[in-house]
């Protein structure tokens, strides 16, 4: 009996991941073998002239050129709000926070990560309400918002991972400053930060990838399917991964199919190569501290 | 010179700290309505016709907690499966590359595993049971086990990294196989790990939008089988903003994202109880 059940879990371990290895591999060698062939000038700019398109002197129409351009914007936006908070926040938490201040702290920012990217888009939408009733009658959804929004998402990525690089450094690291009469600020800035720099970028990466793939949250607060470039901060602007369900639910003609199976191709490259450098900058600073230790 | 920047720092913390707060006032602020005019009752019935002036959220509760615990129950084994064959069941030259696979998951965006469940899955559903769309529970359920696979798997694994190696040379010496020291010996002392992954995972599926969204089927009703149309909290709100603005269907949104918010937060607190718990524990040994 027990050695019956002994070799079941056996099986059981090697059913499961050769099922999960089989299934990401039909789902990524599917997706190439669809969207490999739409990948050309048309999926990008239609019928519009590639030149003319990316300066935005053309239109573009039924193609990839606008949602690459607001994706490029929002992740920018985003990135370029959350990035300065999150990472002082790191900082803070890891270097200088009293310890109980520190735990109220660190447990209201796990909330924050871990409220779903629909409370998320949910919340912008609701402060729009709330200018809308109260100071800016014709306050509406926008790129500013969609970013704003991605932003409060991904910061809770950038503060634990900032917290985390620094707090994983040696404590030969720490003891450096104070030992050279450096002061607490002296000691962060001019020794763990360079030291821990790395680590920090590869968080800022990964929360890049996070604010290029989400969908939730911009669904709620401006994105549309035929915006067109971005117009300004408080314009509406289309974005890769909504154009990825908006036809996938409404595609009309055999040409609209193709483009969104190239379009998924396109994210799924973007946040693969984002992934990839995260991983490679995290495991070459890991490579860094085990030959210093 | 060196005080403004502390100063500045912590600042940058509080308000990070304190955005979850506003953020939990803002849904509760919108909610209230909602009690003043005494339609709590109403939110908690089984149909949702807003143009019958009925705003029912229980059949999209229930298919919440039905996607979430379907899901949970397939990607769960699944990923203890996966956990026990990189920590000794499988050949050793496959650990690795394994978990770098499970890693690159996290990176492949939701919306393009929706996407293709729609193309590849929902066809072969739709064909092989003869059971409507094929837009459905199971679509979904088997859509969202994949994505929060990594999730539980990655959550497992660094808990028995830290157990194996400690284990390995005494269970060896001791003549006890492999399978035996997993399942008696790694499992048992990892108990937080797998509680905690089983935790993490049903809050992951919870919030999830975009599997529920393009795969469910979005009927508002209780599902009475795995072929049925569902529609989850997380789809609800993102139908009826895009569809919808009348403002009287708005309070209802914003309890669905109450419930939402709480679940999700509830979650975070189990978990951090946890964790706690777990490091006090090693640290008496």
């Amino acid at each position: 009996m027990n050695r019956l059940l002994n070799f079941g879990v056996y099986c059981w371990s090697w059913i499961a991941t050769l099922g999960v290895f089989l299934v990401v591999g039909l789902l990524l060698s599917y997706l190439l073998a669809q969207g490999l062939p739409t990948i050309g000038k048309e999926l990008f700019f239609g019928d519009a002239p590639a030149w003319e398109a990316i300066f935005g002197q053309v239109r573009v129409w039924d193609a990839l050129w606008p949602a690459c351009v607001g994706t490029l914007f929002l992740v920018l936006l985003a990135t370029l709000l959350a990035v300065p908070i999150g990472i002082s926040s790191g900082i803070y938490l890891a270097c200088f926070a009293p310890k109980s201040f520190k735990r109220v702290l660190s447990l209201l920012v796990e909330l924050l990560a871990g409220t779903p990217s629909i409370v998320m888009g949910l919340f912008g939408f609701a402060f729009i309400l709330f200018l809308r009733n109260t100071f800016f009658p014709d306050a509406n959804t926008s790129l500013l918002l969609a970013a704003a929004c991605l932003a409060l998402l991904i910061l809770p990525y950038l503060i634990f991972t900032t917290q985390a690089a620094l707090e994983s450094l040696s404590d030969e690291y720490r003891l450096i400053g104070p030992s050279l009469g450096f002061s607490q600020i002296q000691t962060v800035f001019h020794v763990l930060l360079p030291a821990a720099g790395r680590g920090i970028l590869s968080g800022v990466v990964l929360s890049i990838g996070r604010a290029a793939e989400d969908t939730a949250v911009i669904m709620l607060t401006g994105v549309i399917a035929n915006a067109g470039l971005p117009q300004g901060l408080f314009g509406k602007f289309e974005a890769l991964p909504f154009r990825i369900f908006y036809l996938a639910a409404e595609y009309q003609t055999p040409a609209e199919l193709d483009s969104a199976y190239g379009t998924a191709l396109v994210l799924l490259c973007l946040t693969g190569m984002l992934y990839g450098s995260a991983l490679a900058l995290h495991k070459t600073l890991e490579l860094r501290w085990n030959q210093h230790g | 010179m060196s005080k403004y920047v502390e100063t500045l720092l912590k600042y940058a913390t509080v308000f990070s700290a304190l955005i979850v707060l506003v953020l939990f006032g803002f849904l509760t602020y919108f909610t209230l309505p909602l009690f003043a005019e005494g339609q709590i009752t109403e939110l908690f019935s089984l149909h949702w016709r807003p143009f019958h002036g009925e705003f029912g959220i229980l059949p999209m509760i229930a298919g919440t907690l039905a996607l979430a615990i379907s899901a949970l129950l397939i990607a769960y084994p699944l990923g203890l499966g996966i956990c026990l064959f990189v920590h000794g069941l499988g050949p050793r030259w496959l650990a690795r590359p394994i978990l770098l696979l499970i890693h690159g998951m996290t990176g492949i965006p939701t919306v393009v595993y929706g996407f293709v469940a729609v193309f590849l899955l929902v066809p072969l559903l739709r064909n092989n049971f003869s059971h409507g769309s094929g837009f459905s529970l199971l679509a979904a359920s088997l859509t969202l086990s994949i994505l929060i696979l990594p999730t539980i798997v990655l959550l497992i694994n660094s808990q028995l990294e830290q157990i194996v190696p400690k284990l390995r040379l005494t269970t060896t010496a001791l003549g006890i196989s492999r399978i035996h020291e997993l399942t008696r010996i790694s499992l048992p002392a990892a108990s937080y790990g797998l509680l905690a992954a089983a935790i993490l995972g049903f809050g992951r599926a919870v919030g999830d939008t975009l599997i529920a969204l393009m795969v469910a089927g979005n009927a508002a009703q209780i599902p009475g089988s795995a072929f049925d149309s569902i529609r989850t909290l997380t789809a609800h709100i993102a139908l009826v903003v895009a569809t919808d603005s009348q403002s009287t269907t708005y309070h209802s949104l914003f309890a669905c994202g109450l419930i939402l918010f709480l679940t999700t937060a509830s979650v975070n607190l189990l978990l951090h109880r946890i964790k706690h718990r777990a490091c006090r524990e090693t640290n008496y040994e």
